[in-house]
């Protein structure tokens, strides 16, 4: 016993090994650092496509619902179905068609961020004042014209509000991604589980919430550069 | 698609529904994992948020905590839980393996939407509403039982229906942890390259989210003060409900509250 007692003391464990075990540990994040790099990388790649992916899709879907108020129901209630469908079960489910890629976890990410944003896409495009867009039609503005230069921007605040959860909860979100070997930090996340490794586990799950706090900044950002007007009119 | 096949062939057979470890057990398990954590919730977080909207507090902290909630993943929060030498993953009564953290992180993860909503459903309430109540001399306490909670009872509601779901659907997270619950299914079926038993699982756990989802709009709808659909502010007193707010207080709030309600 006293023999292996000096023996590890002459080593010198680092704050990782496994007969210490620390949470937070420096010395992991310096050894481990390509490694935390990498999933860091995918994490954000992961969940900017996936955002991306859902503006896409959700634009043309809120646009249809607002031109015919019949589709509205059925657009809502649909992306309400698919919020019902828990992540764990909707990476399987898309498996036998994409495989175990990132595509997979990239629809699945975008499928849940695609109904908050519907819906505040058609909330904020709902809220811009009738007087203004009767005033832009006056003005001679066709209805392309009056969406982009008119109704986006106006909507813009209301836009952004619903960009920013859908990226928190994508950002938290892609770490079940991990299921198919493509979650980002939950990579980490899962494999500190399975080999009881706590400084990995642990970085990783802060990593993940500084990157949704970091984003969720950025987006604030943008949107204080996008719509200067709404400062003018504070100050 | 064979998996179709597989899938239902899973489904249909009742082995894989019965004895240990069957699909029926798990899905008794995770329903009471679901519905212990969003009692747990309620009981923390109700009092807290019901209170502070009755002061007009910590609008701050109830509004942002929501936020907060969703930027922390339920993953790496179960997955701390586990490591930790506490909770870890003991077995917890009829809960399963990891049940106590299990349940404490669907607990954490269903608190945010319940405070906001309880929290915005009592400041919601109509300031004349409000005043005409201190104006009839009720005590803040009988203001609080008779006049803000009835009021505030949908939008309470519809926070703890958009909680139970989510925690069900989340449940499922456990078994990436090896936890309790249907997630079990997915993930074996999953790494043992069974999809078709995969898609069993999953399609289950849609289909009990996609009920419980009825379910719960069901028992809000009944708690309405106004039935829906019956146009509130021309009918006044034409069905009070079981509020006690007076019928006209009734009425003019339920329309204020309803669009809120109608977000989730």
């Amino acid at each position: 016993m006293t023999l292996l007692v000096r023996a590890s003391a002459a080593e010198e464990p680092s704050c990782y090994s496994r007969a210490v075990n620390e949470w937070v540990c420096a010395d992991y994040v310096r050894d481990r650092q390509s490694e935390i790099l990498d999933a860091t990388v995918q994490h954000v790649a992961i969940t900017l496509a996936s955002v991306a992916l859902g503006i896409l899709i959700a634009f043309p879907m809120a646009l249809a619902a607002r031109r015919f108020p019949r589709l509205e129901a059925s657009v809502l209630g649909v992306s309400t179905g698919i919020y019902t469908v828990p992540s764990l079960a909707l990476f399987p489910l898309l498996v036998p068609f994409t495989g175990l890629t990132p595509t997979t976890v990239v629809i699945g990410l975008a499928l849940y961020a695609l109904t908050i944003l519907v819906r505040a896409m058609l909330e904020g495009l709902r809220a811009v004042p009738d007087d203004i867009v009767e005033s832009a039609r006056g003005l001679g503005y066709g209805a392309t014209r009056l969406l982009f230069r008119v109704e986006l921007p106006l909507a813009i605040p209301v836009i952004m509000a619903g960009l920013r959860v859908a990226t928190v909860s994508t950002v938290a979100l892609t770490t079940v991604g991990s299921l198919v070997a493509y979650g980002g930090l939950g990579n980490l996340i899962r494999d500190g589980v399975s080999t009881n490794f706590r400084a990995e586990l642990f970085t990783a799950a802060v990593l993940c919430v500084a990157l949704a706090v970091l984003l969720d900044v950025l987006i604030v950002l943008a949107q204080r550069v996008l719509t200067p007007w709404t400062r003018g009119v504070r100050a | 698609m064979t998996v179709f096949t597989d899938m239902w062939a899973y489904l249909t057979d009742a082995g894989n529904w019965t004895g240990s470890g069957g699909m029926l057990q798990l899905l008794l398990q995770q329903l009471l994992l679901t519905f212990t954590a969003l009692a747990l919730a309620c009981g923390l977080g109700l009092p807290v948020a019901l209170w502070l909207g009755h002061l007009g507090r910590g609008g701050f902290l109830a509004i942002n905590i929501s936020n907060v909630g969703r930027a922390v993943p339920t993953f790496a929060l179960l997955a701390l839980f586990v490591t930790a030498d506490f909770p870890g993953t003991d077995t917890l009564g009829p809960y399963g393996r990891a049940g106590l953290a299990t349940l404490l992180a669907l607990t954490l993860f269903a608190l945010p939407p319940i405070i906001t909503n309880a929290y915005v459903a009592v400041r919601e309430v109509p300031d004349d509403v409000v005043q005409a109540a201190d104006g009839m001399g009720m005590s803040g306490r009988q203001r609080f039982a008779r006049v803000e909670l009835p009021l505030a009872l949908p939008l309470v509601l519809s926070g703890v229906r958009l909680a139970l779901v989510q925690v069900w659907a989340t449940a499922t997270i456990a078994a990436l942890v090896a936890g309790p619950g249907l997630g079990r299914v997915i993930t074996d079926g999953f790494f043992r390259t069974n999809y078709g038993k995969g898609l069993a699982g999953a399609v289950v756990v849609a289909v009990v989210a996609l009920a419980l989802e009825l379910l719960a709009a069901a028992v809000q709808r009944l708690a309405r003060p106004v039935p829906a659909g019956q146009s509130p502010g021309r009918s006044p007193g034409g069905s009070g409900g079981g509020s006690t707010g007076g019928d006209h207080g009734s009425v003019s709030a339920s329309e204020r509250i309803d669009p809120a309600a109608a977000e989730h």
